[in-house]
């Protein structure tokens, strides 16, 4: 299935992710309506369920704030996909179960508000008619991902 | 082959004879550190996780940092689930007003040689100044920890930064991180270690060192290593012995080796908004300023104060400049010392230690339009105040010497203790 592509550059850190004025507010939905707000004030409001975020280099640099991944889960994003990850940002989004794909040719490939057909089980993104092969996750990590992050997995892990 | 530093530290802790980069291991963790901003949702997760006791209330520490004093009527809840957990769990080691949790966490011994220890801050790097592996994760990470006492993680690569010679008189350690994140830019050492050297690195305080694997997640890096010394020892508390096998070999494995003469370094500072957006001060020389911001875990040290105090020693200072000692006990020292008389002379305010400016939610909030120049880990849009404002990070030498001016100015000589 076709997603829409919200592309955003590199060294996107986690202030800009969730401002830290936002992180206080009682609940992940209220602080999701913040997404993005210094790049695209109005983001939360445009971005659809099942939407794709593509990034270049680093994405998610800066403070340890878990905010970031779920804020962005909060909002539907079904996937960020991005030439590379920085690494808090990268376990914290497996953690809470959000797909985080390292795909080094999918961003010069896509425009912003185009489309990309992500195939998370194929470990493959389509666009342009093009077929991307993304760097799979070690099984580990995509074990926590299957079970929908960390707390599921280690809930069964104790049953 | 031999190992490098971190290999050793993972090595030694899960009694594997040798691991290599990428490999996944699980590590027993010596201590953990939380902060008041994450406590409540860490606590939250932690019973959502079905756990009722911590694995170890001793090996668990409580900080609040971030919000003290408190700023924001909210801000007490943060205070008040951290007491009842901490309560709740027996927790002993919980500290209210003392300071910033990464000062606290080698000052008060809780991060030693050799350690693994795990904080839900991303400067949690900076106990790497004394040789202990420590890295920052999010809050449930940091729940199934406090319930399991374990946390896989993957063995990285490590990048060797050699740093020989003599540093120039006005050069500080601020200065020589600012310009490996310069080189290696903000992504330079993702998942990576790097493991500092070199005879300049030997001459160096531990306060100094502390500074630069502060600054080390600022290009990516997992840690900051510094192989423990008879400095390090004395400030931790250990033996030499007991750090005997603590150091990188000549024959490992590096993905890169970087090497700086001491004698070629100058006074730099990082431009709005990005941290490795490195010029040397001389090309920035003259930018007016608002503010300075002499403080936070990676300058409110003693001899960022010493530094300060001598620049402004006799002088006024020309804008707001805000002195905020990274603990009590350097509050302390500085006082007796004679620091905090002289600066509070020079017209600075001095705020109660901990995060103060550098979270931009307390104690010197800017607005649209103005300049600070700050000697902490983060310029980013919006850290402190508006999206309109611009940050220069910068040592507390350059610091001292633009409040005098008013505008951003070469220092002179920095105190060394």
């Amino acid at each position: 299935m076709s997603s829409k592509v919200w592309k955003f550059h590199n060294d996107v850190d986690t202030d800009q992710i969730i401002a830290s004025q936002y992180l206080l507010l009682p609940t992940v939905e209220e602080m999701s309506q913040y997404t993005f707000e210094s790049l695209d004030p109005s983001f939360a409001k445009k971005a659809q369920a099942g939407d794709l975020v593509v990034a270049a280099e680093n994405f998610g640099c800066g403070s340890s704030r878990e905010q970031a991944p779920s804020v962005l889960k909060a909002l539907g994003i079904k996937a960020v996909i991005a030439k590379s990850f920085a690494r808090i940002f990268y376990r914290n989004a497996i953690n809470i179960g959000l797909p985080v794909i390292v795909c080094k040719d999918l961003y010069e490939n896509v425009e912003d508000g185009g489309s990309a057909d992500l195939d998370l089980t194929a470990g493959t993104v389509t666009a342009g008619g093009h077929v991307f092969t993304c760097t799979k996750l070690p099984a580990y990590m995509q074990n926590i991902l299957n079970q929908g992050g960390l707390i599921a997995s280690l809930n069964k892990e104790e049953n | 082959m031999g190992s490098t530093l971190i290999e050793k530290i993972i090595q030694h802790n899960t009694g594997i004879e040798k691991v290599t980069p990428g490999q996944i291991v699980t590590v027993d963790v010596d201590r953990v550190m939380i902060h008041d901003i994450f406590i409540p949702f860490a606590a939250d997760k932690f019973k959502e996780m079905g756990f009722t006791k911590l694995w170890d209330p001793d090996k668990v520490v409580l900080i609040y940092d971030h919000m003290v004093p408190a700023a924001k009527v909210e801000d007490s809840r943060h205070f008040r689930i951290g007491d009842a957990f901490a309560a709740e769990q027996g927790m002993t080691h919980v500290h209210r007003t003392d300071g910033i949790c990464h000062q606290l966490m080698t000052e008060m011994r809780y991060a030693k040689p050799g350690d693994i220890v795990f904080g839900t801050d991303s400067h949690t790097t900076t106990y790497g100044s004394v040789g202990c592996f420590s890295t920052g994760i999010g809050y449930t990470e940091m729940a199934g920890i406090l319930g399991t006492g374990k946390l896989w993680i993957r063995v990285p690569e490590t990048i060797r930064v050699v740093i020989d010679g003599k540093l120039p008189d006005n050069v500080m350690s601020k200065d020589i991180i600012l310009r490996i994140l310069g080189d290696l830019r903000a992504d330079g050492a993702t998942y990576r270690s790097l493991e500092f050297t070199g005879s300049a690195v030997k001459e160096m305080s531990v306060a100094a060192r502390t500074t630069m694997s502060n600054m080390a997640v600022e290009c990516g890096a997992k840690c900051g290593l510094f192989a423990p010394d008879e400095k390090t020892c004395e400030y931790s508390g250990v033996s030499m012995e007991e750090v005997s096998w603590l150091y990188g070999d000549e024959d490992a494995e590096y993905v890169k080796t970087l090497t700086y003469r001491a004698e070629d370094l100058v006074p730099v500072c990082a431009c709005p908004s990005q941290v490795d957006n490195i010029k040397n001060i001389s090309e920035v020389e003259g930018t007016p300023l608002d503010q300075v911001f002499i403080g936070s875990c990676t300058n409110g040290r003693l001899e960022d104060l010493a530094t300060a105090a001598k620049i402004l020693e006799g002088k006024k200072v020309a804008i707001r400049t805000i002195v905020t000692p990274a603990s009590r006990q350097i509050y302390l020292d500085a006082v007796k010392a004679g620091y905090m008389s002289t600066l509070a002379k020079a017209g600075c305010i001095i705020t109660t230690p901990g995060c103060g400016l550098c979270c931009g939610r307390s104690g010197g909030i800017l607005t649209d339009g103005e300049r600070v120049l700050a000697t902490n880990n983060r310029n980013f849009l919006g850290r402190m105040g508006t999206n309109k404002v611009q940050i220069y990070l910068g040592s507390p030498a350059s610091a001292a010497a633009s409040a005098v001016t008013g505008r951003i100015t070469m220092p002179e000589a920095a105190v060394r203790l």
